[in-house]
C-alpha cells in the first residue's frame, strides 16, 4: 500500500474534501493502486532530461498592460451563492 | 423533413446556399429529432430549442443578403464544458449547478460568429474526467450503436461521450468537443464518428472548463473528414487571452482533404503492438496500412520507445494539474455552497457534495503528487518522462509524415462493464495519450466493424501545426472504408 488511512485523511484535508470512514477505506485501496501502478516510471533513466515546460517552442507574448474587461462587478458577482453590497459572503473567518 | 438531418454539414452548406431549404427548416428538424431521442440517448443535457430557432433566423436573413459566414446555419451542439454566454454550462459537474457563464468561450465564439446554430450543451464525463460519459452528473450518454443480436446499451466513450453520440445519431451536423487523453477521438472511434484533436495551441482554451492545461485541447467531432476540416478552421484561431495560443495562420484545411498521400511516408509504431491486441483491431490497421499504400503512401515501421510510460505519467501530470484547476470550486464565487461550522469546513462539504468520485480520485491523486516532498519523485519526474515521449515523436517524424496507429484497443463497452475498476478504464487511452503528452495532433477517422458490428476508428499523429497531412490521409482512409452503415433508429419515440 502506497498510502495508508493517515495520508489519505491527510490529502484529504489538503484539498478540501471532506471524506467520510467509509470512503476513506475505499481511497486508500484505489489511490494506492493507482501509484502503485504509476511507480512503473522509476524503471526510466530521467537522470540527464530536462523536464517538458512547453508543448512548443514559442516566445511568450508580453500584453500591454492596460484594463481590458474591467468594470464588470455585477458580471463577476452574478454567479456567487451569496452576496451582500458588491461584496462575496463568506462564513464568519476572523472571530 | 427527417432527411435534412442526414445531410453533412458541405451539403447542408450548399443546401442552404442554393435555397433548397433554409436554416430554419434545417433547425426545426434537428429539434423534432433531439425531442425524440434525448429520453434515451440523454446526450443534451441542455437543448436550448428557442435560441437555436432565433440564430436560424438570424443566418436566414444574412443568407438571403449574400453575407452568409463559413458555417451558416449549420445546427451544432456545444460540449458542456465551453462557456457560453447566459447558456447554463456545468462541466456536467454538481459542483457548478446553475452556473450561467457572462461570457463566451473563444471557440464558441468563432462558431457564432461565422453563422454556426447552437442547438444546446452536450453530456460529457464530469469535468471531462472519464472514458465512457459514465461519470456525468446528468447520467451516461448513450451510444445510438449496439452489439449484433443486443439490446445492452453501450458506452459512446468519453469525455465527449454527448458529442459523439450526438453526431452519430444525427442530433446535429457536428459538435465541439475536448481531448486532454483521448477524449475526443476515444469516443469517435467507438461511435463511428471523426473526431480531430488539433495541435496544442492550435485552439484557444479561453472560456473552456480546465482540467490539465498543459495537455487540454478543443477539436471537432464530425460525420465525414470534410466536416471536420470545415468545423477545424473555423474554431481555431490565435488568441490573446489564451498565452499558449499560436500566432500562427489557419490553413483552408478543406482543400487540403483531396491532395491524396503519394509521395507521403507514413510511419507504423511496433509498440503499439501491445500484448494481448485483439486480433480484430490488428487486422483493421493492417487494412489501414494497405489502403495508405494504394494510395501511393510509402509505409515504414518506426519505433517510440518511451511509448508504455504515457499512460501512467499521464496519470501524473493530468490530475496534478486538476486538483490544481479545480481548487477554485470553493463555493465562494459561482456554483454549489453547502454550509458548514466554519470557512473550511463550507468548503469541504462543498466540495464533497459537488464532485463526483471519479473527480475526487484525481483531485486527491494530484494532491499527493504536488504535496511537501513528493513533487521531485512525481510530477518532475513525469514531466522529464514527458521530454523522452517528445522526442520519440520528434526522431520518428524526420523519417516520416505521419503515424497510423489503432484509436482503442477495443470497440464500445457496455455501460457498468468498466466502471468498476479505474485503472482498466484509464486503458482505454493507451492509444491516445502519448499524442497530448507531446502536444501533437491526431485525428480518429472510422475504418470499419468490430466483429460485434460496432465502429472501429484509425488514429493518424502528425507533426505539431500538421493537421493538414492528417486531413489528406484520413480522406484516403475515409474512402477505402466506405460509408459505415448506420446505426438503426431504436432510441426515436414516436412524435
Amino acid at each position: 500500500m502506497s498510502v495508508d488511512r493517515a495520508t489519505v485523511r491527510r490529502i484529504a484535508r489538503l484539498a478540501r474534501l471532506a471524506i467520510s470512514e467509509q470512503e476513506e477505506g475505499t481511497l486508500e485501496k484505489e489511490l494506492s493502486n493507482i501509484l502503485d501502478w504509476v511507480a512503473q516510471l522509476d524503471e526510466v533513466d530521467t537522470s540527464n532530461v530536462e523536464p517538458m515546460t512547453r508543448v512548443e517552442d514559442m516566445k511568450i507574448k508580453m500584453r500591454r498592460d492596460e484594463v481590458t474587461a474591467g468594470f464588470c462587478a455585477a458580471d463577476i458577482l452574478k454567479n456567487a451563492p451569496q452576496v451582500d453590497d458588491g461584496y462575496f459572503v463568506v462564513p464568519k473567518v476572523v472571530e | 423533413m427527417a432527411e435534412l438531418t442526414e445531410l453533412s454539414i458541405a451539403e447542408a452548406r450548399q443546401g442552404l446556399h442554393d435555397k433548397a431549404f433554409s436554416s430554419h427548416e434545417l433547425t426545426q428538424a434537428h429539434i423534432e429529432a433531439i425531442e425524440a431521442a434525448n429520453e434515451a440517448l440523454n446526450v443534451y443535457v441542455l437543448p436550448t430549442p428557442e435560441r437555436a430557432l432565433e440564430m436560424a433566423e438570424e443566418s436566414d436573413a444574412r443568407l438571403k443578403t449574400g453575407e452568409a459566414g463559413a458555417l451558416e446555419g449549420i445546427p451544432l451542439g456545444i460540449k458542456d464544458l465551453f462557456c457560453t454566454r447566459d447558456v447554463r454550462t456545468t462541466a456536467c459537474s454538481h459542483i457548478l449547478e446553475g452556473f450561467t457563464p457572462t461570457y463566451e468561450s473563444t471557440v464558441t465564439a468563432n462558431l457564432w460568429a461565422q453563422g454556426a446554430v447552437m442547438l444546446g450543451k452536450l453530456n460529457n464525463d464530469e469535468f471531462a474526467m472519464g472514458s465512457s460519459n459514465e461519470t456525468s452528473y446528468y447520467g451516461p450518454a448513450i451510444n445510438p450503436w449496439r452489439r449484433e443480436g443486443s439490446n445492452a446499451k453501450l458506452v459512446p466513450g468519453g469525455s465527449s461521450g454527448g458529442s459523439s453520440a450526438a453526431v452519430a445519431a444525427r442530433l446535429c451536423m457536428g459538435a465541439t468537443a475536448t481531448d486532454t487523453g483521448g477524449s475526443i477521438r476515444q469516443p469517435a472511434a467507438i461511435t463511428g464518428t471523426v473526431g480531430v484533436k488539433p495541435t496544442y495551441g492550435r485552439c484557444s482554451r479561453w472560456g473552456i472548463v480546465a482540467f490539465a492545461s498543459s495537455l487540454d485541447q478543443a477539436g471537432p467531432i464530425a460525420r465525414t473528414v470534410r466536416d471536420a476540416a470545415i468545423l477545424l478552421r473555423v474554431m481555431a484561431s490565435h488568441d490573446p487571452q489564451d498565452t499558449t495560443s499560436a500566432d500562427l495562420p489557419v490553413p483552408d484545411y478543406e482543400a487540403a482533404i483531396d491532395l491524396g498521400v503519394k509521395g507521403l511516408t507514413i510511419g507504423i509504431p511496433k509498440e503499439y503492438r501491445v500484448p494481448g491486441m485483439a486480433p480484430e483491431i490488428e487486422a483493421l490497421w493492417q487494412k489501414g496500412v494497405e489502403w495508405l499504400k494504394a494510395a501511393g503512401a510509402k509505409i515504414k515501421e518506426v519505433s517510440l520507445p518511451y511509448t508504455k510510460y504515457a499512460l501512467p505519467s499521464y496519470y501524473i501530470v493530468a490530475p496534478a494539474e486538476a486538483s490544481s484547476n479545480l481548487a477554485r470550486y470553493d463555493g465562494v464565487r459561482y456554483g454549489l455552497r453547502e454550509k458548514g461550522a466554519d470557512v473550511t469546513a463550507m468548503y469541504e462539504n462543498t466540495r464533497a457534495a459537488g464532485f463526483g468520485p471519479e473527480v475526487k480520485r484525481r483531485v486527491l491523486i494530484g494532491t499527493y503528487v504536488l504535496s511537501a516532498g513528493y513533487y521531485d519523485a512525481y510530477y518532475l519526474k513525469a514531466q522529464k518522462v514527458r521530454t523522452l515521449i517528445k522526442r520519440d515523436f520528434d526522431a520518428a517524424f524526420e523519417t516520416v509524415d505521419a503515424i497510423l496507429t489503432p484509436t482503442t484497443p477495443a470497440p464500445a463497452f457496455a455501460l457498468g462493464e468498466k466502471s468498476g475498476d479505474p485503472l482498466e478504464m484509464y486503458l482505454n487511452d493507451i492509444f491516445t495519450v502519448t499524442v497530448n503528452m507531446a502536444g501533437l495532433p491526431g485525428m480518429s477517422v472510422p475504418a470499419g466493424l468490430s466483429s460485434e458490428g460496432t465502429p472501429l476508428g484509425l488514429q493518424l499523429i502528425g507533426k505539431a501545426f500538421d493537421e493538414e497531412t492528417l486531413f489528406r490521409a484520413a480522406r484516403v482512409i475515409e474512402e477505402a472504408a466506405g460509408p459505415l452503415a448506420k446505426p438503426d433508429d431504436w432510441w426515436s419515440k414516436a412524435a
